[in-house]
């Protein structure tokens, strides 16, 4: 775990260290980030990585695979519905050890931009929340494309390249172009991460992200049950 | 308890890699019909490939058949799979139910709250297994440290904890060695006579049949072959009987009408003689041949349950040949 913190800030400082020179390149200045905004949203973002947890282990694709899966399907639950009970359980013990320390190393170390309204934290931890029901769900749609893909690795691979760009992580979705912001805000994808950022940073009207996150969590988690209800119907389980 | 009619599975499979696919059909269950009463033992055997997993597969939903009429515990599997899942037990002898890095009493604890048992149901069917599986120490292990033989017996108690009417075993004995499967039959036959636990399993051990289905049914080519008492079956397939006489003193053969001496043995001491079951009964088989010759011991052989299943396959076989 350790380790994994490590990695964490090194990240951070890396990605700060980035931006930063970025920002005195452009007079202080970028869209709505001055220097104490983009470091809450670097050390913001390398705690939520781990909270909402972009990338996972592809463990139930695996399961598919190698048809262990069966012993998943044949128990008395939804399959969906009881790994995400799991996935925000892990998501209470992620917050302590994930989303805290480098949001801490953060405000301890650097200049923060605090919330002005008190109201903003709890709102966040909401908006956190979400995204963490969200990454969720495009996990689960992920790894049961395994179903009809049998080996999903390229896609796996796909999104653990893509997410980060389109999720803000590399950079924050108002530093990109216009037509590109807009594309990105009609996708799910930054509900993942910038959606909570920008709710701690004040940035855009929180109701506004709050619901555009509960709508798209709605949708994926949708998505997945019509399509692990299909994958059963329609598809073979692997093995003797 | 099961109730099965007509039915049918059928795989689509690619038969050349490339971009030009072509697939053929192959059909791993064809048109099976039987039922299994609550309480009974049945055995479901049948060589590599016979259908023997699909079957399983679509009796506790997790294969949809292509088609056929498909009941179990009053329920159709693949449309009420959670409901089923609640009346019926589930063993794969080749996949794990138990969490590999929990102690096997934590996964024990999941599965309760899973199949929402309570606290005190949940008590009395765990101290049961335990005692009769010897699971005391175990309980502590991580499941990744138990031997093969230890964690399959782990599995089975994790498919009773909810008390299902029905238990589905496929090859629960796989890999086991002798003591071990002994004392897997043992539980199973007691479960079965005790609790009144239905029990369907699939094997290639042909001993656990022997051992605990009173009933068993034969599967080739997704068809079944036969499906009865082992021992009508057993009379049906392989009607000659076995008598072993030891003699006192080394001699001929006794010379029996209905009876054929196959071979002798330690010098004319021992003598193997084969009779219909149909026409001679061993009773009377027993008093000629004592009066003929002095006997010192004597037994009746029954023909070996893998010879009663290979003649059944062999059957088959001719009878395909003559279409
Ligand atoms: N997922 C699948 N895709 C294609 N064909 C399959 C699939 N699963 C099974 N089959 C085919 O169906 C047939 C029956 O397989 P099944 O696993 O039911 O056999 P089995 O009786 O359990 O054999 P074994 O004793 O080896 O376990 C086999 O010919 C097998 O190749
Ligand atoms: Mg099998």
């Amino acid at each position: 775990m350790l380790a994994g913190m490590t990695t964490n800030v090194v990240f951070g400082l890396l990605r700060l260290a980035i931006l930063s020179a970025a920002l005195t390149a452009a007079n202080g200045e970028i869209a709505d980030y001055d220097i104490a905004a983009t470091n809450t949203y670097v050390w913001i973002g390398q705690g939520l990585l781990g909270f909402v947890l972009l990338w996972g282990n592809n463990e139930l694709a695996e399961r598919v695979r190698s048809g262990d899966v069966v012993v998943d399907l044949y128990r008395p639950w939804h399959l969906q519905g009881a790994l995400l009970a799991q996935d925000i359980g892990r998501g209470g013990y992620a917050f302590l050890t994930r989303l805290a320390p480098p949001a801490v190393f953060g405000m301890l170390l650097f200049p923060f931009q605090f919330p002005e309204n008190p109201v903003r934290w709890p709102l966040f931890l909401l908006s956190a929340t979400i995204a963490l029901v969200i990454s969720f769900g495009v996990r689960f749609l992920v790894e049961i494309s395994a179903f009809w893909l049998l080996d999903n690795r390229g896609l796996y691979g796909f999104w653990n390249v893509s997410s980060g760009l389109l999720c803000g992580l590399t950079v924050p979705i108002s530093f990109f172009p216009e037509w590109a912001r807009d594309a990105l805000w009609m996708s799910p994808f930054p509900a993942l991460l910038q959606a909570p950022i920008d709710v701690f940073l004040g940035h855009g009207n929180v109701g506004k992200l709050l619901l555009y996150q509960v709508f798209w969590a709605a949708v994926i988690l949708a998505i997945g049950h019509f399509a692990l209800q299909r994958a059963v119907r329609k598809v073979v389980v692997q093995g003797g | 308890m099961i109730e099965v009619r007509e039915l049918r599975r059928e795989f689509k499979v690619a038969t050349s890699k490339g971009l030009r696919r072509n697939y053929k059909t192959v059909t791993a269950v064809d048109d099976v019909t039987f039922a299994v009463a609550a309480g009974e033992a049945v055995g479901y055997v049948g060589p590599n490939g016979a259908g023997k997993s699909t079957t399983i597969k679509m009796l506790t939903g997790i294969l949809v058949p292509t088609s056929g009429h498909l009941r179990v515990s009053g329920v159709d599997p693949s449309k009420q799979r959670r409901d089923l899942a609640k009346r019926i037990g589930v063993v794969f002898g080749q996949r794990s139910q138990l969490w590999w890095d929990l102690p096997l009493g934590d996964s024990f604890d999941l599965l309760k709250s899973i199949y929402r048992v309570s606290a005190q149901d949940y008590k009395a069917r765990l101290d049961e297994c335990v005692e009769l599986l010897g699971l005391q120490e175990l309980l502590i292990t991580p499941v990744r440290q138990l031997s093969l033989g230890q964690r399959m017996r782990g599995e089975i108690t994790a498919a009773l904890l909810h008390a299902p009417e029905l238990l589905v075993l496929d090859e629960p004995t796989i890999g086991l060695d002798l003591e071990s499967k002994e004392r897997l039959r043992e539980f199973l036959a007691d479960i079965n006579t005790r609790r009144g636990t239905t029990l369907l399993l699939t094997t290639h051990d042909l001993d656990d049949i022997e051992r605990l289905c009173p009933r068993l049914m034969v599967i080739d080519h997704g068809r079944v072959l036969a499906d009865g008492p082992l021992d009508e079956l057993r009379a049906e397939v392989t009607p000659e009987r076995e008598l072993v006489i030891d003699l006192r003193e080394p001699g001929p053969a006794p010379d029996v009408p209905g009876v054929t001496a196959v071979r002798s043995e330690a010098n004319g001491l021992r003598h193997h003689l084969t009779f219909r079951r149909a026409e001679t009964s061993a009773a009377q088989l027993i008093t000629q041949v004592v009066r003929q010759v002095e006997v010192h011991d004597l037994a009746v052989v029954e023909p070996e349950i893998d010879d009663v299943v290979r003649k059944l396959y062999q059957r088959q076989v001719q009878q395909d040949a003559h279409r």
